[in-house]
């Protein structure tokens, strides 16, 4: 029951957010769209299989949503460090590539954290993520190997996000 | 002054937005052209709706845009992948000149 209403909830949330219905001009709030949007958020909420219940204590650690926005900050650094390196390569008149997909293997335990992982490799350029198995590997395709050892291609590719989501949720 | 900043952060977006392009002509096999069509977009569309933002300057335009963000950055990664691990999945080779392929020496998982 709790789960349902977390979801009616969120949803709810994401339709306010996504039709604004306070006006800018005379601040009147527009009563038909929060209706329809609560109307729909229920019956999803409904109808949807229930969210899986999660740990609330973790919820209420300030420390984690500090490093979640210290995960933001790497993150972004990253993806543009990232994105410069591969435009030089393309736009190089010679292409200098070197493609592969190499093994690596996170220490994360949580789903959501190897999730994250997973789409944090694939978002920076030059990585992504083809296959996760069990045990924690990551099979990563690397536009330019430069290590095809599993210990030292996972510092290099994964280390610096690992660490923070570590943080953030275990 | 935050137009002018927001014209910029459109003005490099899109200039992402032609590399990867571009990548996805030069790039020679699947695995690599997938690397510079989801990411250099990615960023690009994260510039531009960063700009669009900034220059609108409203909050109903920014809570749109945030949540632009948050699905592309969620959506993106997780639709590539399994674009690759399909691609793989179904025999579709690497470039002759990769290095190494670990997940055809170890064999898929599940077959």
């Amino acid at each position: 029951m709790v789960n349902h209403w977390r979801t009616a909830v969120v949803a709810l949330g994401l339709w306010l957010l996504l039709t604004w219905p306070l006006d800018p001009h005379t601040g009147r709030l527009d009563g038909t769209a929060v209706a329809a949007g609560l109307a729909v958020a229920v019956l999803v909420a409904g109808t949807r299989r229930p969210a899986p219940a999660v740990a609330l204590g973790r919820w209420l650690e300030p420390r984690r949503y500090f490093w979640a926005l210290v995960f933001i900050g790497v993150f972004l650094w990253q993806v543009l460090l990232a994105n410069l390196d591969v435009a030089y390569r393309i736009l190089h008149p010679r292409l200098p590539i070197r493609p592969g997909i190499v093994k690596i293997r996170t220490a994360l335990e949580s789903t959501t954290a190897r999730t994250l992982l997973a789409n944090a490799i694939t978002l920076t350029p030059g990585t992504l993520t083809v296959e996760l198995v069990d045990g924690g590997w990551l099979y990563v395709h690397w536009l330019n190997v430069r290590s095809t050892d599993p210990v030292e291609a996972g510092t290099r590719i994964a280390a610096s996000f690992e660490r923070i989501l570590g943080r953030i949720f275990e | 002054m935050t137009e002018g900043i927001g014209a910029a952060l459109v003005g490099l977006g899109v200039a992402f937005d032609v590399v990867g392009c571009l990548g996805l002509l030069r790039l020679p096999d699947v695995y690599s052209r997938m690397q510079a069509a989801t990411k250099c977009v990615a960023l690009g569309t994260l510039l531009i709706v960063a700009g669009a933002v900034l220059t609108a300057g409203s909050p109903a335009v920014l809570a749109k845009g945030a949540l632009c963000l948050i699905f592309l950055v969620l959506t993106s990664p997780t639709g590539s992948h399994a674009l690759a691990r399909a691609a793989h999945r179904s025999g579709t080779p690497l470039w002759e000149g990769s290095v190494l392929d670990r997940l055809a020496e170890d064999g898929e998982e599940g077959r």
